[in-house]
């Protein structure tokens, strides 16, 4: 019986595309687009099982095995990293992670700076990199509001357009971190399917230069 | 007559046939205290997978843990003596469980070979290891690598300090695109990219990569170290274990522990490795021990997951 491999792939309009990357590759599963409510689509014939995740659930699946590779955001990479291997940048879903503030925002350097932020393991060690000494407020969305209201100096959060920070009145201070999609595999399941893992990431970097 | 396998879970089961392995091949039983002075693990704490140590003070005023780490102990408690010494461990260690901030206790079975050690004493551990995984089950892998062959390509192709640093997390993810961008900030030229690119790509059978690991070795030490990697994979076919190895230069987990060979095992079913093993000749240097080592943990914890273990 062929092996079927499990695929991860982030719920919403990223993950779409990025079906769209693996039909293209060869690995099909024309269920997937039929409108309905489910989460597991299988394609026997090219031996592939997708189904449909939270995005920043993918590297948990994969990580624990439920999932053989998925694909997951840079940033929730960084954020938990998860002990997986990181095969390709599908080139997708590109953003930064960056400092924002108010416009015209300085840093004092003579008092702790506080952040508001979803990704704390990534602020902690940006600012760890600088010795700067933080407080940092997380929080689960509406980062932006934190500067606005007073909760934090400056927050660190995805920049895609600047489009959300423009319209609150805020600016970005630095982007030091370039996001995009990756392409992830659990290391046990990577080496009991080694060619068909190279196969499926040979086909999806094959699609993201013609792109 | 009793079947005990109907009685024992299947890490007791596994840790008894382990422990019957270990014992019929020359391994004396190392008996260990639960706990050690804390400041065996503060000196060392470079040697930890986590620094995190449960402690508590003892009725004479000390500051103990308990034990995070087995080899540390074996290390510190033995002693100098001429040839080889080699002892099998059966106990508890407490650790932080990766994702929870917990602190875990984790069952380890595990081989320490340490002395006047040989060519011959490294095939014989990976055989060990080896023969700990088809205990487990028969659809087993032992990744193989070698730190001395990845250190020796990375620093003779320019990649030192910090850049090497960042070069072996991006290995140790088969990030080809991150260990690209390492080299072009570095100013590496193309060809030496290529030979550290070939970390990643070299990857597979012994039969498969064997004439490929000349062309990683650039440099005397990364010469060298191939040489006796391929040493070591020929004595590995000669006794008819190469079917369930696979060389993997992305096996970097831990450099400051391991150095020269190291390894680790999976089995099918299970997402995370079971065994993980290799020299730890830094550690005997920090411990002014006159002495090289090799020796593998198999961590059973994670065996009641897997269904139909064979």
């Amino acid at each position: 019986m062929k092996k079927i491999i499990n695929v991860a792939l982030p719920k919403g309009r990223l993950g779409e595309k990025v079906y769209d990357l693996f039909e293209k590759a060869g690995y099909p599963c024309p269920s997937i687009k039929e409108p309905n409510r489910k989460l597991v689509f299988e394609n026997e014939e090219v031996g592939v099982r997708y189904f449909w995740v939270k995005p920043s659930d993918v590297a948990i699946y994969v990580e624990r095995g439920a999932a053989d590779i998925g694909v997951a955001g840079k940033d929730i990479l960084l954020e938990y990293a998860p002990d997986v291997y990181e095969l390709l940048d599908l080139q997708m879903g590109k953003c930064w992670m960056a400092v924002a503030a108010k416009a015209g925002f300085v840093d004092d350097r003579n008092r702790t700076l506080t952040v508001a932020t979803k990704f704390s393991n990534i602020a902690k060690q940006y600012y760890f990199g600088q010795g700067r000494d933080v407080d940092i407020v997380h929080l689960n969305g509406s980062i932006e509001l934190a500067p606005i209201l007073g909760l934090s100096d400056v927050i660190v959060d995805i920049v895609e357009t600047g489009a959300t920070l423009r319209e609150n009145k805020l600016e970005v201070v630095e982007k030091f971190v370039d996001i995009s999609a990756r392409l992830i595999a659990n290391k046990s399941s990577f080496q009991f399917n080694r060619q068909k893992i190279e196969e499926i990431r040979k086909g999806l970097e094959i699609q993201t230069e013609k792109k | 007559m009793t079947d005990y396998r109907q009685i024992l879970s299947v890490e007791e089961w596994t840790a008894l046939k382990l422990r019957a392995l270990y014992a019929s091949q020359g391994y004396r039983q190392y008996k260990m205290r639960k706990f050690e002075p804390y400041d065996l693990y503060v000196q060392n704490k470079d040697f930890l997978m986590d620094e995190a140590v449960i402690t508590f003070t003892d009725t004479d005023g000390r500051l103990m843990a308990l034990k995070p780490d087995v080899t540390l102990s074996i290390i510190k408690n033995s002693r100098d003596e001429d040839g080889t010494q080699k002892v099998y461990y059966y106990e508890n260690v407490y650790r932080v469980a990766k994702g929870t901030q917990a602190f875990k206790e984790i069952m380890q079975v595990g081989v320490e070979c340490f002395g006047d050690i040989t060519r011959e004493d490294l095939v014989e551990n990976l055989l060990l290891a080896a023969k700990s995984l088809d205990e487990i089950s028969c659809d087993n892998i032992l990744e193989v690598s070698h730190l001395g062959v990845v250190a020796g390509t990375m620093e003779s192709c320019g990649l030192v300090g910090g850049a090497k640093k960042r070069a072996l997390v991006a290995l140790g993810e088969k990030n080809v695109q991150a260990l690209k961008g390492i080299c072009a900030q570095e100013g590496i030229d193309e060809e030496n990219t290529s030979a550290i690119l070939s970390l990643v790509v070299v990857c597979g059978d012994i039969d498969e990569v064997f004439a490929s690991l000349d062309k990683l070795a650039k440099g005397d030490k990364a010469k060298a170290c191939v040489a006796e990697f391929k040493a070591i994979l020929l004595a590995l076919q000669e006794k008819g274990v190469a079917d369930k190895i696979r060389i993997d230069f992305s096996l970097v987990e831990n450099v400051n522990y391991y150095s020269g060979l190291t390894f680790k095992g999976f089995v099918e079913g299970i997402p995370t490795s079971v065994l993980a093993g290799g020299e730890y000749n830094n550690l005997m240097k920090k411990m002014k021990r006159n002495a090289r080592a090799v020796g593998f943990a198999v961590y059973l914890d994670g065996l009641a997951k897997a269904e139909g273990l064979s």
